[in-house]
């Protein structure tokens, strides 16, 4: 197989767009693919500060690397979820990350924030592991995107996590979450800072094949709390039908945003935002989902560690 | 051939595939769910590989649950 561009060794096939590239035009294509949903859809300029949400996964440390070779202004954000072994290598690989670049990295502590991991958090407040993660992970990248005065948090998500996250919103029917599922959330609060993923362009396989040309070191092991979870068969089912029908990820997801979803505009919740009484981030109840599970989490373990209502960020 | 198939930690000797294809496909791993590389190289399908390759399978498929909700 030949590279479309300079008809060289091809390193990297995209049967969705009929072409194959060699390393160098891969990179090249990768870059101009966030580009343009940088611009198409209006995302943050060069002005703008953003935070980008790094987990130490692939995903995440690409879109921080295209972000700064773009010339973005972009600062690294982890959470550390309290994991053992697992949420050690997940810092230290962003850690490198922003040492070897010279960029700046903030970092939250779960455990340190509110007492206990988020293992420990789903256990006493009776969710999966993945919802407490979610929730927190929400939370706490608006918390420190406020406190440090950033315009947008960027998330990693790609073409496969919103497609299977489309597919899971269709199935259980949920109008309201279809109709807020976007490439890019609006600001619609003064304390609700917006929130873009610049890879919903691009497929999960192409954002690993550019952490291997680019020698990104990233955590290569899965979450372990993630094993099994339902995002991961939908994931599978997607990749069945794409093996035999390439393009349909893209399909699916954006036929979604272009024809379906601006059918939905009515569905968009109407409630209204406020301040949480406990810790005063935005909420539409009168004391925020993270605030209620960690509260019920500290009455469980009889201990009083209420989320800090002070910063609860450290910059190295 | 030795094959490092690295979500699974496990190392298998694959015989008589000519291509990166016929490699996935007698271990019957889907082609959208992994990169092949053999000496820091990425490999398309049709890429020709040899007895003597060495060659590392990498997942690409993350998971956990990405639900869309607001706090």
């Amino acid at each position: 197989m030949r590279c479309v561009r300079c008809k060289a060794t091809a390193s990297v096939e995209v049967r969705r767009h009929n072409a194959a590239y060699c390393g160098p035009h891969f990179l090249e294509w990768f870059e101009h693919q966030v580009q343009r949903a940088v611009d198409r859809d209006r995302m943050f300029t060069r002005s703008d500060r953003v935070l980008v949400a790094v987990s130490g996964g692939k995903d995440s440390l690409v879109l921080w690397d295209v972000l700064l070779r773009l010339g973005y202004r972009a600062t690294g954000l982890h959470l550390n979820l309290g994991i053992g072994e697992y949420s050690r290598l997940s810092q230290e690989k962003c850690e490198s990350f922003a040492r070897e670049r010279g960029v700046e990295l903030v970092v939250v502590d779960l455990p340190a924030t509110c007492g206990v991991g988020v293992e420990e958090l789903a256990r006493l407040t009776g969710r999966v592991a993945c919802s407490a993660c979610g929730l927190s992970k929400r939370y706490l990248f608006n918390k420190v995107a406020l406190e440090y005065g950033f315009d947008v948090v960027a998330t990693a998500h790609n073409l496969d996590d919103e497609a299977a996250v489309l597919l899971s919103n269709l199935i259980s029917g949920n109008v309201e979450a279809l109709a807020r599922q976007a490439p890019v959330l609006e600001r619609t609060h003064p304390a609700l800072v917006k929130k873009v993923k610049p890879l919903y362009r691009i497929a999960e396989r192409e954002t690993a094949a550019y952490a291997v040309l680019r020698g990104i070191d990233y955590v290569l092991d899965e979450c372990p709390r993630s094993v099994g979870a339902r995002t991961l068969l939908l994931k599978e089912a997607l990749n069945l039908l794409e093996r035999d029908a390439p393009g349909t990820k893209q399909s699916l997801y954006w036929n979604f945003l272009e024809k379906l979803r601006p059918l939905l505009q009515d569905h968009q919740a109407p409630l209204p935002v406020r301040s949480c009484l406990h810790c005063g981030q935005p909420t539409t109840a009168e004391v925020c989902a993270f605030c209620r599970m960690t509260e019920r989490a500290a009455a469980k373990l009889r201990v009083r560690t209420l989320p800090s209502p002070h910063p609860v960020a450290s910059l190295p | 051939m030795k094959v490092r198939i690295r979500h699974q930690r496990r190392e298998v000797e694959v015989h008589g595939a000519r291509h990166v294809r016929e490699v996935l496909d007698q271990l019957d791993l889907n082609p959208e769910t992994v990169l092949v590389i053999r000496r820091n190289e990425l490999l398309t399908l049709d890429a020709p590989v040899s007895e003597e390759d060495e060659l590392e399978i990498r997942p690409v498929v993350s998971g956990g649950d990405h639900a869309v909700r607001e706090v």
